[in-house]
């Protein structure tokens, strides 16, 4: 039986590794997919048809405080890595809490900066300016959303199961996730809402 | 009343299941097929052993088995297209012929679109499955319920692009759906939708395919098998994967970009609002180029093995394959503007990517080269899998001198969509792809089924094959210099073209005979199969792994993960008379898992819901998605194990059935 435990004990480890490499991979090619869609914003962001353009409706101030919140998000994430690693179950519980709140008063935010613009007629299909802004900062937000679902599901399982070997393994890969979105959001920042206000 | 159907069925009304006899008769035809094969496997009570063994199943070589299943139907789909659109051209000069210019463009872009991405990409999956894990040693691949999903995805797809012939229309708008014809203004019916959400729902699969063999092929090669150590097809598979990763995130953004455009009224590709059409066109060959190689790496890498075992020589220039493949991944991202010299970019700009396009032929030469200088002086055995690769030969160089024709830009502004554009790509694809499936097919054959296919029928299949296809293709330079421009649903009859279109549709005649004589080989090949058994699993005197498994392979593969010292690990090991180990430990298996069908299955519904415009559904699938994934991915991982006394006997039965 031990030389049965001895297998699978690893394969498990050898399946983590895969995982880890795989996820890997799977960032890089969602980094090609938000490539492709800064740069159809690069081509069109100047095509605003009549419409507002960037500096007309970016309120710099409100973005500034998104990003400081989901950069605070990015930081509890990574407490709660380390507190999981340590296995202090009842901090990492809390952190993770905190990140997914951070994370969903950001998403909030978005959610209330796009509803302005549409209840002003400047919705996505008002121009290609607009389309592309949408579409970009939108796929941003509906990755943050499927972190949001993540984390749900991870802060359910600390609780019911507490801190799994397997769960540990999974954590570092949601925590992976959540600084990937945090760096494609600085790239959004600064060629989005900062060089957008400022031309 | 009208507000509820809509509510409940959204665009989809009785008038949608209404027809033309043609079309209406491919769709009758499809339906009764299926219902007769539904009822025979009810009939039969098999559906819980398909369930059991083959829908559920992770073992890469059934799913590899599936794939290649799917892609030969599609290949008879893709093939009743051909002859429609040969029969209409060789008939309408200067009449109308028997299709509508409607259905005409349906038909031709239901061709392109289907041949692609589910025949050819079918074969690439199919036989990467199959063969992948045996060459390098492994078990299984590296995420295999992904695996699963992945198969099932390409099927939804597969669904929804032949949901049309029983419900509403296809897109009209060819193989790449340029804009501003397939955007809403234009095309507002359900055609353009089909086609976006079979390609988007299939497109995901490949992706997550891709992961998944890249980290197989760098996580899972057994011990001693460093990278330089890989049989060349395992290199191959490793280019095309990783031009997948690359390539097909922008074919999902640009996709996304147009269904946001026709579903929210967004403007990227418009001619109004802002947008740009020719942006479409850069960002979808920025996919496009790519995914021709990612097809024909794969075939390369089959010609890379079958050459030098029916030579008996090693591969001449292991090393030099290695760079050309590793160079051909990465330059097939640097040409795509070759596709469109005419969108007016300029001189400067056009010379670039004129020059990187000749310039990308050089290691596709060097490729060729090598292969010729493997069978010099080599014992060459004239297989029907070496036919193969010589009809290859013939046609690949044809199609890559008309190519470099194409690539000098002020020349390409007279073949621009021209009839010698589509003829250069076939004799690429037909003579890369479908050639080097047909070759691989026939080499690998015994391996699965434990015995030969038929020879001499084998032969003269190639042979009808290759004729049909000169017939089929050669009239189309000359039509393409005549001024013939592609997707004609008619022309003058003062321009003389008939005679060649009708010389071509006889071509296509052919080709379906050289198809007939392949079914026959499978057929004879099945009846005569204790003439040509083989039991001891090396009937080709092979170099690479696989050989050194019995026919067919146990669900594990290997029974002891084999050590590799050498290139060509089999060969070596037979040369030095190595014994294979019976140190067994025990195997871990995945478990079965219906995830990737319920996945699949939700997939398909949502594609048509949103096509369809049935928001609940479209909803409802979603959810279901999601919480399918999150129910299976947070389940602790199923194992089965197998113990060494169950190795033991398996192997002992196997010896036993090979003596
Ligand atoms: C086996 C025999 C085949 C025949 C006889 C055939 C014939 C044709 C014909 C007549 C057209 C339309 C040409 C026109 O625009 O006037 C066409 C287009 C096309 N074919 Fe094939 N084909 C064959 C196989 C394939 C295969 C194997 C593939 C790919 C794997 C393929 C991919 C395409 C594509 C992408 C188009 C362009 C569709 C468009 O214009 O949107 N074909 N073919
Ligand atoms: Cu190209």
């Amino acid at each position: 039986m031990s030389d049965l435990i001895r297998v699978v004990d690893a394969e498990q480890a050898t399946r983590n590794e895969r995982k880890a490499l795989g996820f890997w991979i799977y960032i890089m090619t969602d980094c090609v997919l938000f490539a492709t869609l800064f740069a159809t914003y690069a081509v069109l962001h100047g095509n605003v048809f009549g419409g507002p353009a960037g500096k007309d409706i970016f309120n710099l101030p409100f973005v500034l405080a998104e990003t400081l919140i989901l950069l605070t998000s990015s930081f509890t994430m990574g407490l709660a890595t380390i507190m999981a690693a340590k296995g202090n179950r009842h901090q990492a519980y809390t952190w993770l809490a905190a990140t997914f709140i951070l994370g969903f008063s950001f998403l909030m935010m978005e959610i209330s900066e796009f509803g302005s613009l549409i209840i002003d007629g400047n919705g996505p299909s008002r121009s290609a300016f607009l389309s592309s802004f949408f579409t970009l900062v939108g796929t941003h937000g509906l990755h943050i959303t499927v972190g949001l679902l993540w984390i749900l599901v991870m802060l359910w399982r600390f609780y019911k199961h507490g801190l799994k070997k397997q769960d540990l393994h999974r954590l570092s890969l949601l925590a992976l996730f959540w600084h990937f979105l945090d760096v494609i959001w600085i790239f959004i920042f600064t060629i989005v809402y900062l060089m957008g206000s400022l031309s | 009343m009208n507000n509820l159907r809509e509510i409940i069925f959204g665009r989809l009304t009785w008038q949608a299941f209404q027809h033309d006899p043609i079309m209406g008769g491919a769709g009758v035809f499809m339906v009764v097929a299926l219902l007769a094969i539904m009822g025979y496997v009810t009939y039969k009570h098999k559906w819980g052993w398909l369930w059991r063994n083959w829908f559920t199943s992770l073992d890469p070589k059934k799913i590899g088995a599936m794939y290649l299943i799917v892609a030969f139907i599609m290949l008879l789909r893709g093939l009743a297209d051909a002859l429609m659109m040969r029969g209409q051209q060789a008939l309408a000069s200067g009449a109308n012929g028997y299709l509508s210019a409607d259905h005409f463009q349906q038909v031709f872009t239901a061709h392109g679109s289907i041949m692609i991405f589910f025949v050819a990409m079918g074969i690439v999956f199919g036989v990467i499955n199959l063969i992948v894990p045996l060459q390098i040693g492994a078990r299984d691949v590296a995420f295999p319920k992904l695996n699963s999903i992945s198969f099932w995805l390409f099927a939804a797809g597969m669904i929804i692009i032949n949901a049309p012939l029983i419900a509403g229309e296809f897109s009209t708008a060819g193989w790449l759906a340029y804009p501003p014809l397939s955007e809403l203004q234009y095309s507002p019916g359900v055609g353009v939708d089909y086609w976006i959400w079979s390609l988007q729902i299939a497109g995901i699969g490949s992706l997550i395919s891709s992961i998944n063999f890249v980290v197989t092929i760098f996580k899972m090669r057994a011990p001693g098998m460093t990278l330089m150590k890989m049989p060349i097809f395992v290199w191959s598979v490793l280019g095309s994967m990783v031009l997948v990763m690359f390539a097909f995130p922008i074919l999902t953004a640009t996709l996304g970009m147009l269904s946001l455009g026709r579903l929210l009224g967004m403007h990227f590709f418009t001619a109004g609002g802002g947008g740009d059409a020719m942006m479409y066109v850069n960002l979808i060959w920025a996919w496009g180029h790519p995914e021709v190689y990612i097809l024909v790496l794969p075939a390369f890498g089959i010609f890379s093995e079958v050459v030098p075992v029916f030579s008996k020589k090693k591969l001449f220039g292991y090393t030099s394959m290695v760079w050309a493949i590793a160079i051909i991944t990465l330059l097939s991202f640097t040409v795509w503007l070759h596709h469109f010299f005419t969108m007016g970019a300029g001189a400067d700009v056009n010379t670039f990517f004129g020059i990187m396009t000749m310039i990308i032929a050089i290691p596709t030469g060097v490729k060729v080269f090598n292969w010729i200088f493997t069978m010099w002086r080599g014992r060459v055995q004239f297989t029907t899998a070496m036919w193969w690769f010589i009809a290859f030969v013939v046609s690949f160089t044809l199609g890559g001198v008309a190519g470099v024709m194409m690539s000098v830009p002020p020349a390409d502004f007279q073949f621009h969509n021209s009839l010698f554009l589509v003829a250069h790509f076939h004799t690429m694809i037909i003579g890369g792809v479908v050639f080097g499936a047909f070759a691989g097919f026939n080499y690998w054959f015994p391996k699965f089924f434990g015995f030969k296919l038929n020879e001499r029928i084998g032969r003269w299949s190639v042979f009808m094959w290759v004729l049909g296809f000169l017939l089929a293709f050669t009239p189309l330079y000359i039509l393409g210099f005549m001024g013939a421009t592609r997707r004609l649903d008619h022309y003058d009859a003062s321009l003389g073209w008939q005679g060649l279109f009708i010389v071509a549709a006889v071509g296509v005649g052919l080709i379906l005979v050289g198809i007939g004589l392949q079914l026959l080989q499978v057929g004879v090949s099945i009846w005569q199969r204790k003439q040509s058994l083989d039991t001891s699993g090396d009937p080709w005197d092979g170099r690479t792994l696989e050989w050194s498994l019995p026919n067919p392979p146990a669900e594990y593969n290997f029974a002891v993960i084999p050590t590799v010292t050498e290139r060509d690990a089999f060969w070596v090991a037979k040369h030095n008379n190595a014994q294979p180990s019976t140190d067994y430990e025990p195997i871990v298996v995945p478990e079965n898992s219906g995830l990737g069908a319920v996945v699949g299955s939700l997939a398909l519904v949502f594609g048509l819901a949103i096509v369809w415009h049935i928001w609940w559904l479209v909803i409802v699938t979603l959810v279901g998605v999601i919480l399918a994934l999150i129910i299976s991915l947070t389940r602790d991982e199923m194992y089965t194990v197998i113990t060494t006394d169950e190795i033991k006997q398996i192997e002992a039965a196997r010896e036993g059935a090979a003596a």
